[in-house]
């Protein structure tokens, strides 16, 4: 690793170690018994504070000190783990993270920081005060030892044998006269009374001892300083040359100050605490840097130094030519064997980029814990399938998305525990997170034990809000996916839970601009299960190449539903109305050649590619379809960021560029354009 | 001739902090992330000075600075690990576990540069 900037290492750190802390404390609110999550507590906060110190996080450290401090006194079993000091650490690191950030000294951070401590302070009850006595007593002896340390002399006697495996341990021995004699004039006898006879000594250990005399202004303390590694195995006596020391008899003073800082300060304030947990699961900024396991580093060192191996004989062949068959096999085999690498180099970058779902999932423990708090409820989180990886992009985009699925399951899914009663349910209300790869997806499914969906409401509001007909026909699962459109809120109230931030719509949004989907299935009554469905990888998608006109396009291959032919009669028969009769459905279609004013005549046999997202369906009209590809997604460059048909654009095997089509964007053209046929008669 | 440290720790900010006080002061450093990368790379090149962590993941400190102990390459090298307990059972394990001194977190670089001077005499 390079030199970097530490401050902006340790603030990653920083936020590993109070993610631990707080899943150690979130298992010790159920076992607070457990000595093991005491311990990780604290030395979560024993490094942070240790390491926020060496980086000039005053501020931090200060206040973790009081945190580690009452979990020390856990750990030695002088105050019991409560819940309510579990919860007041809890608002603690939340605070802990406020002070890493830059604005760490602003009034207001300060009193709510005073505010916790208060809490902590109360939360230790009797005994806060006698820490803070402790401190005192501390600071005394201190006082005392530095007292000592006054005792002066014309200098002092020496007398020093090192244990025997002090070489063998690396600790030079001359080093240490050297720093006597640093200190002052010195005079320095070797001690060889206990060197064993020749037949048992070790040649390895040291079996001198020496004697110095040293003259000059030289405190005690510092002759103990050159020995202060060794001092407790050795044998060490330092006695001054003169036989009577100057008095020592000043009286310790008191301490005072230093403690100040236990005092309850700003009671008041005490409520600020417990908000920012909820919008930190969701607000933490995607980290631009990825772990990555060091073997899967190896595994990419070894393929690309295959490649170069391969590479090598590349070369040999095109400086000798290729002559003959014999010469012909070599480069097919060496492209065989490119195309091989080129494969699994890029099946290894692709894992490289992929991270546990853990660290994602792992933010919604403390989620739900502040929201059974807020709610009066009981709810249990189940997690499955943590080890499931996904792309670090795509895992950082699913937190908002989780986050406002777990809230509604846990505000409007799960009911109060005596409602819960009433229906025959445990009072324990259950929200499940369950993560699980599938082919080229990640499933991520959210289900709650709760009163499920009331379509009657959903029904009602829709038509209340003009998203729907009075009266009109819908399967069961477009009246679900109702909830998802925008401006559709379920809650009849409005909490101050779900209320906030981002709606169900958004959440749809942000799951279809990840390629993914959302199937939603609740059942009145038993509770509900939205499953997200994400691509595991944002980098590549599996595409149908298609040609329309001269140019050719990609379409995402998840979208297709179904190719069919374009007959000539249908083409005629439709024009000014463009719908086609799919199983007794109406389609509407979109001719990309017009779309793209290709300025081409069609091809005879036109294709229609029906695609489909969000149980919406359009068809493209292409002039052929080359067959599927696998497709290395390019982002466009700024100057085209306006254009809303195109999502990226592809090299092709032969160096040509295709365009990849945005499907949200051309069914919701095609659905467009038929509402306005429609309403145009 | 430039001496040659070894500092190994978990924490990459630590160790940042390490690389730039030391290798401002004319040291080479060499960096490993755990206490197996430590002792690996303490068997493949002699160090002058070894500074480790003692809590870390796949080898702890303490585990490390025995292995190394015996290693012939690295006989007599000094080992100065990095504690934040007070408590005197650490260093007294660390210390028969055969580290030669012990640094305190939290530190500054002039602490750290002491330490290094104080056991290679420079």
């Amino acid at each position: 690793m390079s030199v970097g900037d530490p401050i902006a290492a340790f603030r990653l750190e920083a936020a590993d170690l109070l993610a631990v802390t707080e899943q150690a404390l979130l298992d010790l609110t159920h076992d607070l018994g457990s000595r093991e999550l005491i311990d990780t507590v604290f030395r979560g906060l024993h490094t942070l504070k240790g390491s926020g110190a060496m980086f000039g996080f005053d501020a931090l450290a200060g206040f973790t000190h009081h945190c580690e401090t009452a979990f020390d006194r856990v750990r030695k079993g002088s105050v019991p783990a409560t819940q309510e000091l579990v919860s007041v650490v809890l608002a603690a690191l939340d605070h802990m993270q406020a002070l890493l950030g830059d604005d760490c000294d602003t009034p207001a951070l300060t009193a709510a920081g005073d505010a916790i401590l208060a809490r902590l302070q109360a939360a230790l009850g009797e005994q806060a005060q006698a820490a803070a006595n402790a401190t005192q007593d501390l600071a005394q002896d201190d006082a005392v030892l530095r007292n000592g340390d006054a005792e002066a002399a014309e200098g002092w006697r020496i007398t020093f044998y090192l244990p025997p495996d002090t070489l063998v341990n690396g600790t030079n021995p001359l080093l240490l006269l050297d720093e006597l004699r640093a200190l002052g004039a010195a005079q320095v006898t070797a001690l060889t009374d206990r060197i064993p006879p020749l037949g048992t000594l070790e040649p390895g250990q040291c079996h001198i001892g020496w004697q110095v005399e040293l003259h000059g202004d030289v405190s005690r303390a510092e002759i103990e300083d050159v020995f202060i590694f060794v001092m407790d195995d050795m044998e060490l006596t330092i006695a001054p040359l003169t036989p009577e020391p100057a008095a020592a008899s000043a009286a310790p003073e008191a301490v005072t100050g230093s403690v100040a800082a236990t005092e309850p300060a700003a009671a008041a304030a005490a409520a600020a605490t417990s908000e920012p947990a909820r919008n930190r699961a969701a607000a933490t900024p995607a980290a631009e840097s990825v772990r990555v396991p060091a073997e899967r580093l190896d595994v990419l060192m070894d393929r690309v130094g295959e490649l170069v191996i391969v590479q090598s004989r590349l070369a040999q062949l095109a400086h000798g030519g290729v002559h003959d068959t014999a010469g012909e096999l070599a480069l097919r085999s060496v492209a065989e064997e490119i195309e091989r690498l080129a494969s699994e180099l890029r099946d290894t970058i692709m894992v490289l980029r992929m991270v546990p779902i853990s660290s994602l999932f792992g933010r919604f423990r403390r989620l739900v814990h502040d929201l059974a708090r807020e709610t009066g409820k009981t709810i249990e989180l189940i997690t499955e399938g943590e080890s499931t990886e996904l792309d670090k992009t795509v895992s950082e985009r699913l937190a908002d998305p989780i986050v406002h699925l777990i809230r509604n399951a846990c505000d409007h899914g799960l009911e109060t525990p005596e409602d819960r009663a009433a229906a025959g349910k445990p009072a324990t209300g259950r929200v499940e997170l369950v993560a699980e790869q599938s082919g080229g997806e990640v499933l991520i499914t959210i289900r709650d034990d709760g009163r499920g969906i009331n379509r009657a409401r959903v029904r009602a509001k829709a038509e209340a809000n003009g998203l729907i007909q009075p009266g009109q026909p819908l399967t069961d699962s477009e009246l679900l996916h109702l909830i998802f459109a925008p401006g559709f809120s379920t809650a009849a109230q409005v909490t101050n839970l779900s209320g906030r931030g981002v709606g169900m719509d958004v959440v749809k949004r942000t799951i279809e601009g990840l390629r993914g989907a959302i199937d939603i299935i609740s059942d009145e009554g038993r509770g509900s299960t939205i499953t997200l469905r994400i691509p595991l990888t944002l980098a590549i998608i599996e595409g149908l190449l298609v040609r329309v006109g001269d140019a050719r396009y990609v379409i995402p291959l998840a979208a297709v539903e179904e190719c069919i032919e374009l007959s000539l009669e249908d083409d005629l028969r439709s024009r000014g109305r463009s719908m086609i009769t799919l199983r007794d459905q109406l389609v509407p279609y979109l001719r990309l050649r017009e779309l793209f004013a290709t300025g081409t005549r069609p091809d005879q046999f036109q294709k229609i590619v029906v695609i489909a997202t969000g149980g919406e369906r359009v068809g493209l009209v292409v002039d052929q379809i080359i067959g599927s590809h696998q497709t290395v997604i390019k982002s466009m460059s700024g100057v085209h960021r306006g254009i809303t048909s195109f999502s990226g654009a592809t090299i092709l095997g032969d160096g040509g560029v295709a365009l990849i089509l945005d499907v949200a964007q051309l069914v919701a053209l095609g659905q467009h354009q038929e509402e306005r046929l429609r309403a145009a008669g | 001739m430039t001496a040659s440290i070894l500092t190994v720790d978990d924490s990459a900010s630590l160790r940042m902090a390490i690389k730039i006080a030391l290798s401002g002061a004319g040291y080479a450093v060499t960096e490993a992330v755990d206490g197996l990368d430590g002792l690996n790379k303490a068997r493949a090149a002699k160090f002058d000075m070894i500074i480790a962590d003692l809590n870390m993941p796949n080898m702890n400190g303490l585990e490390m600075i025995r292995e190394i102990r015996k290693l012939p390459v690295q006989l007599g090298t000094p080992i100065v690990f990095l504690t934040t307990e007070s408590d005197e059972s650490m260093k007294q394990e660390a210390r028969a576990a055969g580290a030669t001194g012990w640094l305190v977190k939290p530190f500054v670089p002039d602490q750290l540069l002491r330490i290094a001077a104080k056991v290679l005499g420079r």
